[in-house]
C-alpha cells in the first residue's frame, strides 16, 4: 500500500485512536444539532407567525443544514486533507443530483407553461 | 510493536479506507437514484387527478415520531460502530439492538400509514401524485427493510467470528448505509411531508 494513503481516512471513520469518549461526544453533538434543526423544521411548517411564502425556503435551508450536520457528525466527512477523495466524490454526487432535480423541474414547468389548457384541447377533439 | 505487526496494521487501515471509499461511491449512486424519484415526485406533486392531496392524507404527528426514531437510530448506530472499533461487545450489541428496534418501529409506522391510505382509496393507482409518493417513500422503506436484515447479519457475524478486521469493514459499510438512509429521510420529510401538508 502506498505511503500517501497512510494518513487517509475512510468515510465513517472518526478517530483512529479508538477513543470511545471523544467518539461518543461527536455523535451526541450531532444528535443534539440534528434534533434541534428537525424540531425547528416541524415547528416552522405549522406556524402562522411568519410570512407564509418564506416557509418553503426556510424548510429547504434547514434541510440542507441538517444534511450537513449528518455528513459531518455521523459520516465524519470533513474538508481535511485525509478526506479529499471522499468529499470530491460527494461534490460530484451533489452535482448530478442538482442536474437531475433542477433540470427536471425546469423542463417540466416550461412544458406545462407551453401546453394548451386542457379544456381547449378537449374542445378541439370534439 | 514488531515490524510485521505494524505492517499488518497499515495494510488493515489502507484496506479499510479503500473499502469505505468504494462503498461511499455506491451510496452516492444510490442517492442519485433517489434524486430521480425526488424529481419525479416534485414534477407530479400537483397531479392529484381530483383525488386527495398531501394536505388531506399526511399525519405530521406520525411523521414526527418516524423522524425521531430514525434520528435516534442513527445515533445508536454510531454508538455501535464506536463499540465495534473499540472491541466493546456490550456497546456494539446494545447499540445494534437499539438500532434494530428503532428501525423496526419506523417501518411499522410507515407500513400502517400505507395500509391506511390504501384502505381510504388513496393507493398508488389513484393519481400520478400518489404513484410518485408510494414509489419514493416506499423505496426508502425498502432500503430500511434491507438495512434491518443487514443489521441482523452483522450482529450474527460478529457473534460467530468476533471483531475481525474483515468483519469490522462490513460494520463500517453498514453504518455508512444506515446514516445515508437518515440523510435521505431528512430530504423526504421536508419535501414530501412538511411541504406536502401545506397544500
Amino acid at each position: 500500500m502506498s505511503e500517501a494513503r497512510r494518513n487517509d481516512r475512510a468515510p465513517g471513520d472518526g478517530h483512529a485512536n479508538h477513543e470511545v469518549i471523544v467518539g461518543l461526544r461527536g455523535y451526541l453533538v450531532g444528535l443534539g444539532l440534528a434534533g434541534f434543526i428537525t424540531a425547528v423544521s416541524f415547528f416552522i411548517a405549522g406556524t402562522s407567525l411568519v410570512w407564509q411564502p418564506s416557509i418553503p425556503i426556510a424548510l429547504f435551508v434547514l434541510a440542507i443544514g441538517q444534511m450537513g450536520v449528518h455528513l459531518v457528525f455521523f459520516l465524519h466527512l470533513t474538508t481535511g486533507d485525509d478526506n479529499a477523495n471522499n468529499s470530491l466524490a460527494l461534490a460530484f454526487g451533489v452535482l448530478i443530483v442538482l442536474l437531475l432535480i433542477v433540470g427536471s423541474l425546469w423542463i417540466m414547468t416550461h412544458l406545462n407553461h407551453n401546453m394548451m389548457p386542457m379544456d381547449r384541447m378537449m374542445q378541439m377533439q370534439r | 510493536m514488531s515490524a510485521a505487526v505494524e505492517a499488518a496494521a497499515h495494510e488493515d487501515a489502507a484496506k479499510r479506507i479503500i473499502v469505505g471509499y468504494g462503498f461511499w461511491i455506491f451510496l452516492l449512486s444510490d442517492v442519485v437514484m433517489f434524486a430521480a424519484f425526488f424529481a419525479t415526485y416534485a414534477v407530479l406533486s400537483r397531479a392529484t387527478a381530483g383525488g386527495p392531496g398531501g394536505k388531506e392524507l399526511f399525519d405530521l404527528n406520525n411523521v414526527a415520531i418516524e423522524t425521531v426514531c430514525l434520528l435516534l437510530s442513527s445515533f445508536t448506530c454510531g454508538v455501535a460502530s464506536i463499540g465495534a472499533r473499540a472491541h466493546n461487545a456490550t456497546m456494539y450489541y446494545g447499540g445494534m439492538a437499539l438500532t434494530f428496534l428503532l428501525g423496526a418501529i419506523f417501518l411499522l409506522l410507515e407500513i400502517s400509514e400505507f395500509v391506511g391510505m390504501v384502505a381510504e382509496g388513496a393507493g398508488p393507482t389513484r393519481s400520478a401524485f400518489l404513484s410518485a409518493f408510494f414509489t419514493l417513500v416506499g423505496c426508502h422503506g425498502l432500503h430500511v427493510t434491507l438495512g434491518l436484515l443487514w443489521l441482523l447479519t452483522m450482529m450474527a457475524q460478529v457473534y460467530a467470528k468476533g471483531f475481525r478486521a474483515d468483519i469490522l469493514r462490513r460494520v463500517l459499510c453498514f453504518s455508512l448505509f444506515w446514516h445515508t438512509l437518515d440523510i435521505i429521510w431528512v430530504a423526504l420529510f421536508t419535501v414530501v411531508y412538511l411541504m406536502g401538508a401545506r397544500g
